[in-house]
């Protein structure tokens, strides 16, 4: 099968190109770095189908860091290359051009963004960029549409350039670029649009930190706002009202009690059935991923991908970049960081976008300590919420002056150096509400998907442990520490364990231990840092190797023994 | 650090909304490379957009995009200023 790649700058529109053409939709966002790994998909060429693969963007041919290396390794595998190349920006994305056609390769160029181009100015003679290149140029807009037909209809024109020529100096090329670019391209007065204004805003030296906070505090009022809103009038009056008279007539079929009652159902509380505590696979293992998380997934997932489109978090990067260093890390740390706070898996695999080993390391392990994710966070909201907001406060302060804590102290422990921010900031965009809704439709299935087997199988596995009385003999064993230095009763020791395979689950364990505020606090906050789940333990493995998942673990462990311990002296 | 000619400076050093040439990068290998791929290099005309506080990075206007580069490697970036201050749009 025919393999094709799409290959270009950071930020340039690939991905919305391979959702484009192939019909599978994939995460696109504007800023550099979104796709780190690897995106196959298939497209139709007449009667034959073809394999399209969304590689990683880049700047040059020599790799700089670990999704550049993945770009360049991917590009010796492919048969055709669509070389996408942003309009507004013809002369950095034509140094890039020029080097592919070094290679060899068929080419085929999608000049993208065609329809920025306009507004800003722009004006490039396509015919003669063809000319000049010696392969085909199809104008495109990725976000709408425009030029996609055309793109697949001339992809088999795509051919080595006969104009191809290798610079044996990097200012050879650019020399080059220069004068294909005085050649096509003519730039006329445009007007300044508001978010162009605002861009100004957001990155002046004193505004773009009243802005930051203003964007933060926002994000955090919006998700509570959303999320507690559809808990409230959808989930819960859903279970309430259609699921529990269903659950309700199963419970006495199956006779109250015994063994299948308990796995289905779970254990009356006061004779009735307890989305929080009765732990059926049909009770809390349907009411934890459907109705306590999943509105929280939605929220998340909307605002962030608001701010991901709207081209604002590079700003944040710029902003957090004095701060990040303190702790190993330049400001574009800041990405991966956001990501984990919807889940782990994500966060970590972000961490690529860093140059160096020492960066990934820290990143990685910082966000498996301090960043809890969306369904931990649902979780945690609404149980130790219960108690006061000031608890939950408490749990995030302590997770938060870990993250700084650690940070700091691996920034002198661990060996390796730590490269300078150097980032685009992409210009403000208005993303279309399609878009949107589009890429939070593919977080929240992906979330069901995954989460709720997942969940469902965990809420299985504790049923039998239960019975089979696994957890008092674990119980008894770790007593001293859970008692001693955490000072919470030996049952929490369930919750931990189950932690390892779902983290939302585990704390759902705690409700019916009935907990002092306190020790909430304690166990929500060690349950967090104490050990990643295993999809994380999984993908830390694989992005940072045995040995390195195995001191980050062992800095999880000792993070989470100290910092429950510190709790309970304190609070 | 390395003194530079009359005239010349860094990109710490230059006033936001100054524009300049590069003259130099006092970096390794791998910076030069980094920096030139995304269009920084010697003889290219460069505005400085914005600086961030505590030693944060410098916004650049290179062409038409914006970079933000970090603050230590925007201290060895050698520019040589304008003589005329920039127009004001």
């Amino acid at each position: 099968m025919m393999r094709i790649l799409l290959v270009g700058n950071p930020n340039v529109g690939k991905s919305a190109l391979f959702s484009r053409l192939t019909g599978t939709h994939i995460i696109a966002s504007n800023y550099p770095g979104t796709t780190v790994g690897f995106t196959k998909g298939y497209l139709k060429l007449g009667e034959e189908r073809a394999e399209l693969i969304d590689v990683p963007g880049s700047y040059t041919l020599e790799p700089g860091s670990k999704a550049e290396e993945v770009a360049v390794e991917m590009l010796k595998e492919g048969d055709v290359v669509i070389n996408v190349v942003d309009a507004t920006n013809l002369e950095r994305n034509l140094n890039l051009t020029l080097q592919l056609l070094e290679r060899q390769t068929p080419v085929i160029v999608a000049l993208n963004m065609w329809d920025d181009t306009q507004h800003r100015g722009i004006s490039i003679d396509v015919a003669r960029l063809e000319e000049l290149l010696g392969v085909p140029v199809v104008s495109t807009a990725g976000i709408t549409g425009q030029g996609i037909k055309e793109l697949v209809e001339r992809l088999p024109e795509a051919r080595v350039s006969k104009n191809a020529r290798i610079y044996a100096a990097s200012d050879e090329r650019w020399l080059k670029v220069g004068d294909i670019v005085g050649q096509v391209q003519s730039l006329s007065h445009r007007h300044h649009h508001w978010y162009e204004r605002l861009a100004d805003a957001s990155s002046h030296r004193v505004g773009g930190i009243f802005i930051a906070l203003l964007v933060l505090f926002a994000t955090f009022w919006f998700v509570r706002f959303i999320g507690e809103g559809i808990i409230n009038y959808v989930a819960e009056p859903l279970f309430e009202g259609l699921w529990t008279p269903v659950l309700v007539k199963l419970s006495a079929v199956l006779g109250t009690s015994g063994f299948w009652h308990d796995v289905l159902i779970g254990k009356l509380i006061g004779g009735e059935i307890n989305y929080f505590q009765s732990f059926g696979l049909l009770s809390t293992g349907l009411y934890i991923p459907l109705a306590a998380v999943l509105p929280y997934i939605i929220a998340f997932y909307l605002v962030l991908g608001i701010l991901e489109d709207v081209g604002y978090l590079p700003r944040l990067a710029v902003l957090m970049d004095t701060i990040m260093h303190r702790l190993g890390l330049h400001g574009y740390a800041i990405v991966p960081t956001i990501l984990g706070f919807g889940c782990n898996v994500p966060g970590i695999m972000a961490t690529r976008i860093l140059e160096s080993r020492k960066q990934r390391f820290i990143a990685a392990t910082l966000i498996s300590i301090g960043v809890p994710c969306a369904a931990l966070q649902a979780m945690i909201i609404g149980l130790v919420g219960q108690q006061g907001v000031g608890y939950v406060a408490l749990v995030y302060g302590s997770l938060f002056i870990s993250w700084i804590i650690i940070g700091l102290i691996l920034n002198r422990a661990v060996k390796g150096f730590n490269p300078e921010l150097l980032v685009e900031i992409p210009p403000y965009r208005l993303p279309p509400w399609r878009v949107i809704g589009e890429k939070l439709w593919l977080r929240v299935s992906g979330f069901i998907k995954e989460a709720l087997p997942m969940v469902l199988g965990t809420v299985l596995v504790v049923n039998i442990l239960y019975i089979l009385g696994v957890f008092n003999a674990i119980a008894n064993v770790t007593a001293p520490v859970l008692t001693g230095l955490w000072g919470l009763p030996k049952e929490t020791i369930t919750a931990l364990a189950v932690g390892f395979l779902r983290k939302d689950v585990a704390m759902g364990m705690l409700a019916p231990l009935a907990l002092t505020a306190k020790q909430l606090v304690i166990s929500s906050t060690v349950l967090a840092m104490f050990f990643p789940c295993v999809a994380t333990f999984v993908i830390l493995a694989r992005e940072l190797g045995v040995r390195d998942l195995l001191k980050a673990v062992g800095i999880m462990i000792a993070a989470a023994l100290i910092m429950g311990s510190l709790q309970n002296l304190v609070l | 650090m390395t003194r530079y000619q009359e005239g010349q400076l860094t990109l710490v050093e230059m006033k936001t909304g100054q524009t300049g040439t590069v003259v130099e990068v006092l970096g390794g290998h791998g910076l030069i490379r980094r920096l030139d791929a995304l269009g920084i290099r010697p003889g290219r005309k460069v505005t400085k957009l914005s600086s961030t506080i505590f030693r944060g990075p410098v916004m650049l206007r290179v062409n038409s995009t914006q970079v933000a580069v970090g603050f230590g490697m925007a201290r060895k970036i050698v520019v040589e200023a304008d003589k005329y201050p920039p127009r004001t749009s």
